[in-house]
């Protein structure tokens, strides 16, 4: 059992005994209403519904400004800020090293799409257990407004220039890889969020979720498809939900198949909710189907897309099982000394093989 | 004529891919089963099949192993290159030539044997595949009778290789006997050169010393073993995979107790060990240049994070693609400071097969301890020829997993902060994730952080640790092999080398002795220097530093290390890509002392 910091009377507790402020982390520094806030706030809220152990989490990232957000949520848990578009190749060798380790992997639309794009297809392609985290603003927001590689065809910077590029769909990119776990989001809508984010942290293998997070300094200007105004009117979700506001932290429990108005920084009204309740996940060609759709309306389709609990396993593929490597004593690793007397004597007597080289 | 014995250098020229590797293996074998120092070098070329390739096996009686720039013996098998093999050929020499390869005619003093081949071959099989691939074993016949080698030791040698497909050894037998006959039969002896046998390799191994590396990684308890291929890196990591797979099973549950992963590129290779080694793990990864250039930026995290982790660089010729089948010790300075910024990495520089065994471990300890990537520096010459070894020994001590508190030695503190100097050698403690207690968590980042691991821009904090870490390297100096010192007394001359140049230092110091220059001789065997190398540098007058690179890397380390005497430190350089030979560095070493002669007067 971990060390849990004394609960104050009255404070609900999860399965393991522990209150939501155990899984919060340090104060965030990113800007005031930015999506990333949000989606840091669902993590605490479903890895506290899930009950979570914190030191059985790791939590890994890129670099960026979601991959700055491990350190505000899960205190408790070890964390990991990598190099920029690399985090896939960590988790893999922390993955390797210890399998009982949970992985939050946080990127954004920059870390994971333009450098990091070979590291993310590989790591899908091996199905190494991480719950990979993509928030998504379609800019990169530390490097202070450039396009990023998801950028819509056609959306304009704040400078007037518009994306003449076609926009890498990580979502598509997964399932085509056979990604047995894909989802789509929005940081601003939480029941949405979390229920996928509990559901990932279950999936046995990489379980993506590209949440479109727009980034209030860069991106919240008309013109913008991942502006609040833009995701607003584009947003086309799989399944209703209730629009819950995101520049606040969630702490609202409200019933599900209710209604919720929420107003937007901006002024506007939103509701929303729930469609294509016969939405079938397991069928990956109607997935890339209704992305291929959506992406030609211009709309964002939002819920889980695709999933496969069946895919092969890394650890399978491995021949992993039982204690994590990391653990393991002198005596399980170091053959015995006759092992290395018969070696000897095979490299003695030419019965090893030859050594490598042409000819 | 009088008998040379014992002493001469074959210079086999085929073609790649033609199964000319086991035919040369089955001679070196046979030598060295006479008791005979041997050494074997494989010249082969960047492709799969069909270029030239060529095959040095030398004969020492006096154990020297190192490449000879001239050879005695010539075995011409590839018509391509026939005309220029046997022009290298000076007086006095032999050839062996298969007879239907046409060069020009030679001076009465080389010695040419013609050989029928196909005639020989054709009762052996009539397959033609077979052929091409078994006429190598004509040479081995004919080579073994003129040199005296014993039948035995061939078929014994055979089969070791081949023992256990009967028909390949039937075939490979029967070209053997078939050569040894037509010599016998129709070319009588009329060189010198032969063998007698020795006992100077009783008990003795013959292995490569990526094969030895990875003997030693398995024996040390390595655990995650990334890669991507890369030549000549592969055959490590290939033969770990193999001894992994046989002896690395968990009895109980036949799982196992390793992961070898394939990586999509050399930056994922090493970000799986950095992961890895964060998470508690003992891993390592092997590559070349080319990859070493890519895992640059990761080396750097390592270091500034603080994380173990061992990589394998067995060197080849850049730059860029380069010569990847040609060797060099061409990476020292960029492996010691690689990434961008202020960083400096222990590199351990083994100069036999049996350090590649020894220093496989030793790295793991190493990294643990010092809690940062260390490198081990190999080269092609070392990495993938065999050479002659004592068996390597059964590792006695125990494991060195550095400062690790767990969750029993973090309920002893009060507080634990990631890189707070407690001991003051500059390596703090750390934890690793899945522990328990709450008080070890902590985040690690490649951006400023305060002794807490918080994230911090205060200049104050950036300059003690910068000056931790650098603590930590002064520390590494005590903690890396020492070098191997053989000091002449009142010598002037001081010769500093390092990894696989040691057998072609040990038989120039013998052809400078006997030239009347006495030296001393230093072999570095691992970056930072140990004090004693400073010492070296200035108790001789004259120090040279013999190494296979253009621009002079270690000697301008030595001039870093000891200033007052740079201007004492002179090189002598070999990057040709051949493996280095006594010749260049005694001639080098004579040209240097003529000079400085002639600059005393």
């Amino acid at each position: 059992m971990s060390t849990a910091t004394s609960t104050p009377a009255g404070q609900p507790v999860n399965r393991i005994g522990l209150s939501k402020a155990d899984y919060d982390g340090s104060k965030t520094t990113l800007c005031p209403g930015c999506g990333h806030n949000a989606i840091t706030g669902g993590i605490i809220q479903a890895a506290w519904e899930a009950g979570l152990e914190p030191h059985r989490v790791a939590k890994l990232s890129g670099i960026g400004c979601s991959s700055k957000t491990p350190a505000y949520f899960l205190g408790h848990s070890h964390g990991f800020n990598a190099v920029h578009g690399r985090m896939p190749s960590i988790a893999t060798g922390v993955h390797a090293a210890n399998r009982d380790l949970l992985l939050i992997g946080v990127s954004g639309d920059g870390d994971t799409a333009s450098i990091g794009l070979g590291q993310f297809c590989h790591l899908v392609r091996r199905n190494v257990p991480v719950v990979y985290i993509v928030e998504n603003n379609g800019v990169y927001g530390l490097t202070k407004g450039q396009f990023s590689a998801t950028a819509d065809l056609g959306s304009t910077q704040k400078g007037g220039r518009a994306n003449q590029l076609m926009p890498i769909d990580l979502c598509a990119l997964a399932i085509e890889l056979g990604c047995g776990f894909v989802a789509r989001s929005f940081s601003g809508d939480q029941k949405q969020l979390r229920p996928l984010l509990k559901a990932a942290f279950a999936h046995p293998g990489t379980a993506v979720l590209d949440v479109i997070s727009p980034c209030v300094t860069f991106a919240d200007h008309e013109g913008s498809t991942k502006s609040y105004a833009a995701v607003k009117e584009h947003d086309a979700p799989l399944h209703d939900i209730d629009y819950v506001p995101y520049y606040e932290d969630i702490t609202v429990d409200y019933e599900p198949g209710t209604m919720r108005e929420v107003i937007m920084p901006d002024g506007s009204h939103v509701i929303l909710k729930k469609l294509a309740e016969d939405y079938d996940p397991t069928d990956a060609a109607l997935a890339l189907r209704t992305l291929r759709e959506a992406r030609e309306e211009m709309k964002f389709v939002t819920g889980l897309l695709y999933v496969d609990t069946e895919a092969r396993r890394f650890d399978d593929e491995m021949e992993l099982g039982g204690e994590p490597l990391a653990g393991l004593p002198l005596e399980r690793v170091r053959p015995p000394e006759q092992v290395l007397d018969a070696i000897m004597a095979s490299y003695r007597e030419g019965s090893a093989p030859v050594g490598a080289g042409g000819g | 004529m009088k008998p040379v014995v014992n002493d001469f250098s074959i210079h086999v020229a085929t073609v790649n891919g033609s199964g000319s590797q086991t035919a040369n293996n089955v001679l070196l074998r046979a030598i060295f089963q006479m008791g005979i120092p041997v050494s074997g070098k494989n010249l082969f070329p960047s492709n799969i099949a069909g270029l030239p390739t060529w095959f040095t096996i030398r004969a020492s009686k006096d154990g020297w192993v190192a490449r000879r720039g001239n050879h005695e013996i010539l075995v011409v098998m590839n018509p391509e290159t026939a005309t220029q093999d046997v022009a290298g050929m000076g007086p006095g020499t032999v050839i062996v030539a298969n007879e239907a390869i046409k060069f020009p005619e030679l001076p009465e003093d080389r010695t040419v044997y013609r050989v029928p081949m196909a005639k020989l071959m054709e009762p052996i099989t009539t397959d033609v595949k077979l052929r091409r691939l078994v006429v190598n074993m004509i040479y081995v016949g004919v080579l073994a009778e003129l040199l005296g080698i014993e039948e035995a030791e061939v078929t014994r040698a055979l089969n070791a290789q081949l023992g256990r497909k009967p028909k390949a050894m039937a075939l490979n037998q029967a070209a053997v006997a078939a050569g040894m006959k037509h010599v016998r039969e129709h070319l009588p002896k009329r060189d010198p050169y032969r063998v007698e046998r020795m006992n100077q390799t009783a008990g003795r191994i013959l292995i490569d010393g990526n094969t030895a590396g990875a003997l030693g990684a398995m024996f040390a308890g390595v655990t995650v073993v990334t890669w991507y291929p890369i030549t000549p890196s592969s055959s490590l990591v290939e033969a770990l995979g193999g001894f992994l797979e046989k002896h690395r099973r968990d009895p109980a549950t036949g799982k196992a107790t390793y992961a070898v992963i394939q990586a999509e590129d050399e930056i994922a290779a090493v970000g799986m060990v950095l992961g890895a080694g964060w998470a508690g793990a003992r891993a390592m990864t092997s590559t070349s240049g080319p990859g070493i250039s890519l895992m640059a930026e990761f080396a750097g995290y390592g270091y500034y994070a603080e994380i173990p982790g061992v990589i394998w660089d067995i060197q080849r010729v850049g730059p860029s693609t380069g010569l990847p089948t040609r060797t060099a010790q061409a990476d020292l300075t960029f492996v010691h400071q690689l990434s961008h910024g202020d960083t400096r990495f222990p590199v351990l520089l083994p100069g036999s097969v049996g350090e590649c065994y020894e220093f496989a471990g030793a790295a793991f300890d190493l990294a643990e301890r010092l809690q940062m990537p260390v490198f081990v520096l190999s080269d092609l010459d070392l990495g993938m020829n065999n050479w002659m070894s004592e068996p390597f020994a059964y590792p006695e001590r125990p494991w060195d997993r550095g400062k690790v508190l767990d969750d029993e030695s973090l309920a002893k503190v009060a507080k634990f902060e990631r890189y707070r100097d407690v001991d003051g050698d500059g390596i703090p403690y750390r934890t690793l994730p899945g522990s328990k207690d709450w008080k070890g968590t902590y985040f690690t980042r490649g951006s400023g952080h305060d002794e807490a691991a918080r994230y911090t821009e205060d200049p104050q904090a950036y300059v003690r640790n910068m000056d931790r870490l650098q603590r930590k390297l002064d520390t590494a100096r005590g903690l890396v092999p020492a070098p191997e010192v053989s000091l002449t007394r009142g010598a002037e001359v001081g010769l500093v080398a390092f990894g696989s140049s040691h057998w072609a230092l040990l038989e120039a110091r013998a052809e400078l002795a006997a030239a009347g220059v006495h030296a001393s001789y230093l072999r570095v065997r691992g970056l930072p220097f140990h004090a004693s190398v400073a010492e070296f540098v200035r108790q001789h007058p004259r120090v040279y530093v013999i190494e296979q690179n253009r621009d002079a890397q270690m000697a301008s380390l030595l001039r870093t290390e000891v200033p007052e005497r740079a201007a004492n430190v002179r090189s002598v350089l070999h990057y040709d890509g051949l493996p280095l030979d006594a010749a260049s560095v005694t001639g080098g070493v004579l040209a240097h002392e003529s000079a400085a002669q002639g600059a005393a007067r």
